[in-house]
């Protein structure tokens, strides 16, 4: 059994409204060192039966074709294998 | 014989019945389309309405691009089908890849429902050809993620193509940033593909197809597309 843990980000230069509004709260809260907010998406699978290299290749393709939207976002992943 | 519509029903759609109405006010047959349905070869005109897909989980269009009848959609389009997407339909033709770019959250995130003034600035499409060029329409909107987003290559070789159908502008027909409702790049709200057969558009013309509706204006785009399939 393994746990896959997928991050998936907007890219940069993609606005995120989100990610302002957060900034601006920590401003009001006195927090004048945090210069930049991004807010993103945290996934995690669970994935057995395959070897490493094969579930690499799978969670990549997920990450691709479902999990994120290459227009707007990038992603990242590590897999960890479980007893 | 009339134009026949197929107006795709995925969980969670939630305009189906106004196309579907709108479809028949105009003049053609109307029919639903089931989103496991694997054949859609029989109708005219595709119809993928607004609403919620799945929930609108992951992303708006996200699973729904996943569908059964995605793949027989993809296959209508290849064989130059005319494919209309509308709101959540338009999001879904942006993740499967049948337009270019993506949607956003709206800049003020907030969900947005109102009327929007448009102008048609490409007339000589599918979708528009029952238009005059440059006219004005009134439509309403009503979507949290509709803030436009494509790249600069993007950007540039669709409107080298003719490709921005409608951009959001004030009641005088000026382009501009107090008359965009949702942040979107060069305020564009619908554009076509480079085949011109897929179209997608945040605003709903099936909400405005009769006066008492508040506009008429929505009968446009039903009629241009009987138009272009009655050839």
């Amino acid at each position: 059994m393994a746990v896959a843990k997928v991050y998936v980000t907007l890219k940069d230069g993609i606005l995120d409204p989100q990610g302002q509004i957060i900034g601006k709260a920590l401003k009001t809260q006195g927090y004048d060192n945090v210069s930049r907010v991004r807010v993103g998406k945290f996934i995690e699978l669970d994935l057995a039966g395959e070897t490493p290299e094969k579930l690499k290749k799978q969670v990549d393709k997920i990450s691709h074709d479902l999990l994120s939207n290459p227009v707007i976002e990038s992603y990242t992943f590590d897999i960890q294998e479980e007893a | 014989m009339p134009a026949r519509f197929g107006v795709v029903v995925f969980p969670g759609s939630n305009c189906e019945q106004d196309c579907h109405y709108a479809a028949r006010l105009v003049g053609a047959q109307a029919a639903y389309i089931w989103h496991q349905d694997t054949d859609v070869s029989k109708y005219d005109a595709i119809i993928l309405p607004g609403g919620f897909s799945y929930g609108d989980y992951l992303r708006t269009g996200a699973v729904a691009k996943f569908s059964p009848v995605m793949d027989a959609i993809l296959d209508f389009v290849d064989k130059g089908g005319l494919v209309i997407g509308i709101c959540n339909g338009f999001q879904i033709l942006l993740e499967a890849g049948l337009l270019p770019g993506a949607m956003l959250r709206n800049r003020d995130l907030k969900f947005i429902c109102r009327y929007t003034d448009l102008v048609v600035e490409n007339n000589q499409t599918n979708f528009t050809n029952k238009a005059l060029s440059g006219e004005l329409i009134r439509l309403p909107i009503a979507h949290n993620e509709g803030n436009y987003y494509a790249d600069e290559e993007a950007l540039g070789e669709m409107a080298a193509n003719g490709q921005v159908v409608l951009r959001y502008c004030d009641a005088r027909g000026t382009v501009n940033d107090d008359a965009n409702p949702n942040g979107s790049l060069q305020n564009i709200a619908g554009i076509v593909n480079r085949q011109g057969n897929v179209f997608g558009l945040m605003p709903h013309p099936e909400r405005a197809i009769e006066d008492v509706l508040g506009s008429s204006d929505g009968q446009m785009i039903f009629k241009s597309m009987i138009s272009a399939v009655s050839k």
